[in-house]
């Protein structure tokens, strides 16, 4: 919302400094985004004479000016616009003048071997208007030297506020005034209305044809006529507001309407009575009636909309936009005023649907003083024939105007029960009364009943609220919130959220990145990961490939892996922890943590090195990270069960599902399967994994935090190894634990320290060298207790796996 | 000179000019052997007079022990020697560059920075942390929430949607954090703290826009809280997030569906340079929204307005975090280049507390 100073002080006597003004607005709660004071913009621009105007000797579209700046000598001045021409008055810059419409500082210049000392300037170099077509022409009696916006009148300064959607009464200077005036910056001085009495009956019949539960669409609707009329330019002081606030000036019917809509918050209509046939009849649109409207556009119209139609159709778009057909021009003689009360919602919903942002759409969505609706009329017709002459009819009404709401019940208390703030009962009523709120009743609490043009105030923590910014928030004080108990302060994260918080830190101490993907990726990669069922796909994406939710963090990761590729980054190691979506309820949605390195990225480092290069990554790297995951989060990974093969993303014979037990699939590591890196366009080596963090088993409740008893024994360990010549096929994994098994008590630990296939083995079988480590308790071990253990160990090799001893 | 000494000075000499251990080998077998010319001499003994024995026995045993004494010290000052000579010609490069560990390379996300960095500040004020799903109902997104019915966040153009489920109810993405204070209340009786950040959607896109961005949401509800606390609250919190010592802080009265009054926080600064500096300046800078919660919120949510009160705020963290750390564009968080992400992600252990400092 757009205003002057001047326009202010139409209704509100201050002598207080802009400064005073704006700090005021905002703190009452109309926002100020910007003032500007046009005057202090064109300071450098005045008022000059062209002493002689000549032909450029090279350049036929150019003249060269003798220029009077009303400073000294004339200055000559290099000048391409038409009506340059000698004995004019015009708007001169000199050397070093910030042009506002060209954003550019003017310098000292040769322009075809002519010298050119300043510029005449355009109302469009001045970002006065859009008119380029040539420098401004003063009339003669404008006094050369003069600062160009002092004579212009353009020294009022234009403040522009941001207006809440509750605040519909701020978007009237009248309103705006009425806060002022309450946090006493000034007095509040609106003009007052007299009804306008009419001398003769008007002759156009409105009717409001509505079924009874539609009456809301147009409770009431007041029509005048003003016959006689004189519409022409509007008055230079009604042109200024306008251009001041970004209107465009038409004709002063035009002009009077948007003077009270922006004056008064009062959206009114104007018909010219000669282009009306019959009768208004107020209704909902009929689907497929259409209207040319004034702004040219044809609209086709469906029976949500409302208009405004006389015996020849529809004529206007209600409280949206006048016809064309039925518009005031230079001659129009007879004048329909109209003012009427709409719907917000519905006037909302109709410009949405049109596509229509007009004025009028704007302050009835947000609503208006449905009492203001005839004094509006009658301020608009007054206005009329002051600035157009005219004689006006009387006034017809058809509906009511709605009841107003009953009076609130408020206990002074409330305020100091919500803000803290121990303000005196004289100083809240002041408060409210001078918002126009009406405060009845003694004692410790009253009935307040809201003014008609604050439809938003519905209870009494609203009326705190407008005690709150008139009394000013500075004022309430900051007060240290107590604890609810007086105790050193108990942990508040859940496990999943510690688990979720440390998974982050676990991985990018594997030297991981950790990235933050959107939330949504495209169909086709929603369905390469599991995703893409109807119910998470969205109606109305930002993009085409970000319309479904994400069924895996991988998509996301993996995209970001090749894209860190294409800026020269091939070795990346990325992870993300955070939400996935199985199905649109809230326990379809799982914490995921996903992990991916790309190229050399290992543990170690990637790339070429003097100590020896980095190798192409590989399914142990991917297994190696979530086992650490899993390790460092404190998950048991006893009955860990790792399952040969992945999900669909991939590699069938790199890849594996990790579960406890058959229901328990808490995800996978592997090798990206090469038909996803095509379909992604991702170009490999690139191994992943993903777990879901909701579905790892949660650490057993212990009554204590002691620790297991620690025994150590005083014996020496011995170490023996065995190489196993196996099937291939054979997991060394399962040979482990089996060796493990053959003396739970005395072995301590089994490790895979070599796998051999080649020469000496012979093909479809591979060597499987295991250490295993006897931890002796009671005494030490006799070279035959040992042998007694390797035999098991190999005897059970042989019954498992057909293993034999390599010899 | 008798013959005692001059043995004596001979085998002195000889080890003195022995260069190695070998040769000092040879030395003392030929000294101290079985043949050795020391033993030798004392074997002489056993066949002298008493007197005799008295003598030449200390003599003997004499030269025997300065021979000894002077092989062993002769060893140790060739061993010492050859250990220097090796390591004289053990030397490696230490300039030579050794593989950055993985603790140096990995990062932390900004944004789960921040967010570890508000819990650290709440935390310990009390406050636990509340989440609920980003697939949300319109009735927790809006209707509970005071969102009037045609409201334009709930058309098209702001929200995201999804297709209508046979019931016709059509779910959406929350474009506010605030559905999970609705979930709270509904769940829990008060007295309530949360604090409840997550990710949150909206149909914009430009420098300091996207279409996904994080809030954190506050609510304190119980039977006294008022917008005193709300100021102290907010006030300690942006003192501890931006680590300054005084913050300045507006309050505006300004408009909200969920909560009446209606409060927008600026915060003062400085810009200078690009600069934005906290608890200094005269620029104001909007940082939240927040005020009393509703009691159309309240009584929507099962608690009883005239018993309860409390407050609500929420802001941006990507916002806060961009204000802290000092990223011009918003885009960048959610494009996972990792030039950006080493730049201004952080080390892994740079685990914020409030004992240790947020930041390091």
């Amino acid at each position: 919302m757009k205003f002057t100073l001047s326009w202010l002080k139409d209704h509100l006597d201050t002598t207080d400094t802009v400064e005073a003004i704006t700090e005021a607005l905002t703190r009452v709660g109309l926002e100020v985004e910007g003032i500007e004071d046009k005057a202090k913009a064109l300071a450098a621009f005045t008022v000059a004479y062209v002493i002689d105007a000549k032909q450029h000797p090279n350049a036929d579209r150019l003249r060269v000016c003798m220029v009077d700046t009303g400073a000294g000598e004339p200055v000559q001045v290099v000048c391409g616009a038409p009506n340059a021409r000698t004995g004019m008055k015009s708007v001169f810059s000199p050397p070093g003048t910030y042009i506002p419409g060209k954003d550019i500082t003017l310098g000292k210049g040769v322009i075809r071997g002519v010298e050119s000392n300043g510029m005449l300037c355009s109302a469009a170099e001045l970002q006065l208007s859009e008119d380029h077509d040539g420098i401004i022409d003063l009339p003669d009696d404008a006094p050369v030297g003069q600062s160009y916006a002092a004579y212009a009148g353009l020294s009022d300064p234009v403040i522009e506020i941001a207006v809440t959607p509750n605040r519909a009464d701020a978007l009237g200077v009248a309103g705006i005034a009425r806060d002022l005036a309450a946090v006493d910056l000034g007095k509040l001085k609106s003009p007052s209305i007299l009804p306008v009495r009419g001398s003769f009956p008007c002759p156009v019949e409105v009717r409001l044809d509505f079924a009874a539960d539609d009456k809301a669409l147009c409770p009431a609707f007041g029509l005048r006529l003003v016959r006689g009329v004189r519409n022409g330019p509007s008055p230079e002081w009604l042109q200024a507001r306008l251009r001041a606030v970004g209107l465009r000036p038409i004709n002063a019917l035009v002009d009077i309407t948007n003077f009270m809509t922006l004056d008064r918050n009062r959206p009114l209509h104007v018909f010219d009575a000669a282009k009306v046939k019959g009768d208004l009849v107020v209704r909902r649109a009929r689907a497929g009636e259409t209207i040319v409207a004034l702004d040219g556009k044809t609209y086709t119209l469906s029976d949500e909309q409302v208009v405004i139609a006389d015996d020849a159709g529809v004529e206007s778009i209600a409280g949206i936009m006048g016809g064309e057909a039925s518009g005031c021009d230079e001659g129009t003689t007879d004048v329909l005023v109209e003012s009427a009360l709409w719907d917000p919602l519905n006037i909302a919903r109709s410009g949405r649907a049109l596509g229509i942002t007009s004025d009028a759409r704007y302050h009835f969505e947000r609503g208006v003083d449905p009492d203001f609706c005839r004094p509006g009329l009658d301020l608009a017709t007054a206005m009329i024939i002051d600035l157009c002459g005219g004689e006006a009819s009387q006034m017809v009404f058809a509906g009511e105007l709605p009841e107003s709401p009953g009076a609130i019940d408020l206990p002074w208390a409330e305020v100091k029960r919500l803000t803290g703030l121990d303000l005196p009962v004289v100083e809240m009523k002041l408060a409210l009364t001078s918002l126009g709120f009406h405060v009845s009743g003694p004692g410790e609490r009253v009935k307040v009943a809201p003014p008609s043009w604050r439809a938003d105030i519905g209870g009494k923590a609203d009326l705190v609220e407008e005690i709150l910014r008139i009394a000013g928030l500075d004022r309430v004080v900051a007060t240290p919130l107590p604890r609810i108990t007086g105790e050193v302060i108990k942990p508040v994260l859940t496990v999943l959220q510690k688990r979720t918080r440390s998974s982050k830190r676990l991985l990018a101490s594997r030297g991981m990145v950790e990235a933050v993907t959107w939330s949504f990726i495209s169909h086709d990669q929603a369905k390469l990961f599991g995703g893409g069922s109807r119910q998470l796909v969205l109606a109305n994406p930002i993009a085409a490939d970000l319309s479904d939710m994400r069924p895996s963090l991988l998509p996301g990761l993996i995209r970001a892996a090749q894209a860190n590729a294409d800026r020269g980054q091939g070795d990346v190691a990325l992870f993300e922890v955070g939400q996935i979506f199985q199905s649109d309820q809230p326990e379809g949605q799982l914490i995921a943590a996903a992990g991916l390195r790309r190229g050399t990225a290992k543990l170690d480092g990637a790339g070429r090195h003097w100590d020896g290069a980095a190798q192409a990554v590989d399914a142990f790297d991917a297994k190696a990270d979530v086992m650490a995951l899993l390790s460092g989060l404190g998950v048991p990974t006893g009955g860990l069960q790792i399952v040969p093969g992945g999900p669909d993303w991939a590699h069938p014979g790199r890849s594996a599902t990790l579960r406890f037990g058959p229901k328990g699939v808490i995800g996978a590591f592997g090798e990206v399967h090469p038909r996803i890196l095509k379909a992604l366009d991702v170009k490999g080596p690139l191994v992943a994994f993903e777990i879901h963090l909701d579905a790892l088993p949660l650490p057993k409740f212990k009554p204590t935090k002691v620790k297991p008893k620690l025994s150590l024994s005083g014996f020496q360990p011995v170490t023996r190894d065995f190489a196993f010549i196996v099937d291939k096929a054979t997991a060394a994994g399962e040979m482990v634990k089996s060796a493990q098994n053959a003396d739970r008590a005395l072995i301590s630990d089994v490790s895979v320290f070599d796998l051999y296939e080649g020469v000496g083995v012979e093909p479809g079988k591979k060597s499987v060298a295991l250490a295993v480590t006897l931890q002796p308790v009671e005494k030490t071990l006799t070279e035959a207790e040992i042998e007694a253990v390797g035999a098991r160990i190999v005897a059970e090799m042989a019954k498992r796996y057909g293993a034999a001893l390599r010899g | 000179m008798n013959e005692i000494d001059h043995l004596g000075a001979s085998l002195l000499a000889e080890i003195a000019s022995a260069q190695d251990e070998a040769a000092l080998e040879q030395i003392r077998i030929a000294a101290l052997g079985k043949a050795g010319s020391i033993s030798a001499l004392l074997k002489t003994l056993g066949a002298m007079t008493p007197d005799e024995r008295k003598e030449k026995g200390p003599l003997i045993n004499g030269l025997r022990d300065q021979v000894q004494t002077a092989l062993s010290a002769r060893k140790d000052a060739l061993s010492e020697a050859a250990l220097e000579a090796r390591l004289a010609s053990e030397t490696i490069d230490v300039s030579l560059p050794v593989r950055e560990g993985p603790e140096a390379r990995g990062r932390i996300h900004p944004i789960s920075q921040v967010i570890d960095e508000i819990t650290a500040i709440f935390g310990d004020m009390g406050f636990s942390i509340a989440e609920g799903p980003d697939v949300e109902t319109d009735d927790l997104n809006f209707t509970k929430l005071n969102f009037p019915v045609g409201h334009p966040a709930r058309e098209m153009h702001d929200t995201f949607f999804f297709a209508p489920d046979a019931n016709g109810e059509r779910k959406l993405l929350r474009t506010h954090t605030s559905p999970v204070q609705v979930r709270t209340m509904l769940a829990q009786q008060p007295p309530i703290r949360v604090i409840c950040p997550g990710r949150t959607y909206r149909m914009d896109s430009d420098q300091t826009h996207t279409p996904m961005f994080h809030q954190v949401e506050g609510l304190v509800i119980d039977k006294k809280a008022h917008m005193g606390h709300l100021k102290w609250v907010l006030e300690e919190f942006c003192k501890a997030f931006f680590e300054i010592d005084t913050v300045k802080m507006r309050f505006r009265p300004s408009f909200f569906p969920f909560t009446e009054p209606s409060v927008e926080v600026d915060i003062q600064c400085s810009r200078k340079g690009g600069e934005i500096r906290f608890g200094e300046g005269e620029d104001w800078l909007e940082i939240l929204g927040c005020g009393m919660v509703h009691p159309n919120v309240l009584r929507n949510c099962g608690v009883d307005p005239e018993i309860y009160q409390g407050f609500a705020w929420g802001m941006g963290i990507d916002r806060i975090a961009m204000l802290k750390y000092g990223m011009p564009d918003l885009r960048p968080f959610f494009e996972a280049d990792v030039r950006w992400l080493q730049h201004y992600g952080f080390r892994p252990l740079d685990l914020p507390t409030l004992t240790g400092g947020l930041s390091s």
